[in-house]
């Protein structure tokens, strides 16, 4: 597009790259958060629980 | 809500997953009209012509750069004075997302440069300075990484952290304090800002919308942040415990 003149390769570079990093922040962040909650689902699946946990199940 | 409530994790963890979603929405709401108005609404700069509109990313992504390590300077004086739960949680969140936003800017800094200083790069004190921060947010995430314990890693780069913030005054005013090729203060500069409102509103939407933008990442990092603490923990209480439920 030659609507930002000679130097919209950089204008549009500048967007683009910006664009790609944020995104793969965001999909980073999403990915490890993920990967952390199935994790901590498999060790409760298995019977690990949190002292708290298990400390609030013995009161009840 | 008290700070010390945000202590507990749990409750930190409840209280973000409320606000996420807002945030998210304002965030892309605002950083979205603020694009617009930056790349159609905006006239070109009476001297850089169209290339100014660069100026709509650098700029945030510089001041986040900084304000992200600022962040993380507290942070560190929670871990080392106060020793808040979720200080190190958060400082070791940032890192990651500062990191980024320093690149940001250290790239669009880079395309801005070429058509208007005729180079990619110049050692000149402002964009050095601006490396190094890079180069500490990622000696940093490599520290963290590198020792297992995580109080005894938080530790280390608090210190870590408060002796790198002495490059946030030298950054700021490097443009002052030494002949630069970047040029000065323009926005936040006694006498106020010398930026035509045409383009300095679309700027400073712009920069809030990138500084929600940066929270609700920061927030999000250190939810991850807290699960994987709750998972190193389990596993160890898995360890000591072979019947599995701690007492």
């Amino acid at each position: 597009m030659s609507g930002f003149g000679e130097h919209s390769g950089y204008i549009f570079a500048a967007y683009g790259l910006s664009a790609v990093i944020v995104l793969a922040v965001v999909a980073w962040v999403l990915v490890d958060g993920r990967a952390q909650n199935r994790r901590l689902k498999d060790l409760e699946a298995r019977g690990v629980r949190r002292r708290s946990a298990a400390r609030r199940e013995t009161t009840s | 809500m008290a700070l010390l409530d945000l202590a507990n994790p749990t409750r930190f963890m409840a209280l973000a997953d409320r606000v996420l979603p807002w945030l998210w929405s304002a965030a892309i709401l605002v950083l979205g009209i603020g694009l617009y108005l930056g790349l159609f609404v905006a006239p070109p700069d009476y001297q850089q012509g169209e290339t100014v509109r660069i100026m709509f990313i650098h700029v945030p992504a510089a001041w986040l750069s900084m304000f992200g390590y600022g962040l993380m300077a507290v942070s560190a004086l929670g871990t080392l004075v106060w020793r808040h739960p979720l200080a190190d949680v958060a400082a070791r969140a940032i890192a990651p997302v500062g990191a980024a936003f320093t690149l940001i800017a250290l790239i669009t800094g880079s395309l801005w440069g070429k058509p208007m200083w005729g180079t990619w790069w110049e050692w000149d004190a402002r964009l050095t300075s601006v490396l190094v921060l890079f180069l500490m947010y990622l000696g940093l995430i490599a520290l963290w990484n590198a020792i297992e314990d995580p109080n005894r890693a938080g530790r280390v780069a608090a210190v870590l952290i408060l002796v790198g913030s002495v490059n946030l005054p030298i950054i700021k005013f490097s443009v002052d304090w030494w002949n630069t090729l970047h040029q000065g203060a323009s926005v936040f500069r006694m006498g106020g800002s010398t930026i035509d409102p045409s383009l300095l509103y679309p700027l400073l939407i712009c920069a809030i919308g990138a500084t929600l933008l940066f929270l609700a990442l920061v927030i999000m990092a250190m939810k991850n942040e807290i699960l994987r603490r709750r998972i190193r923990a389990l596993r160890l209480v898995a360890a000591s415990v072979p019947a599995g439920v701690a007492a």
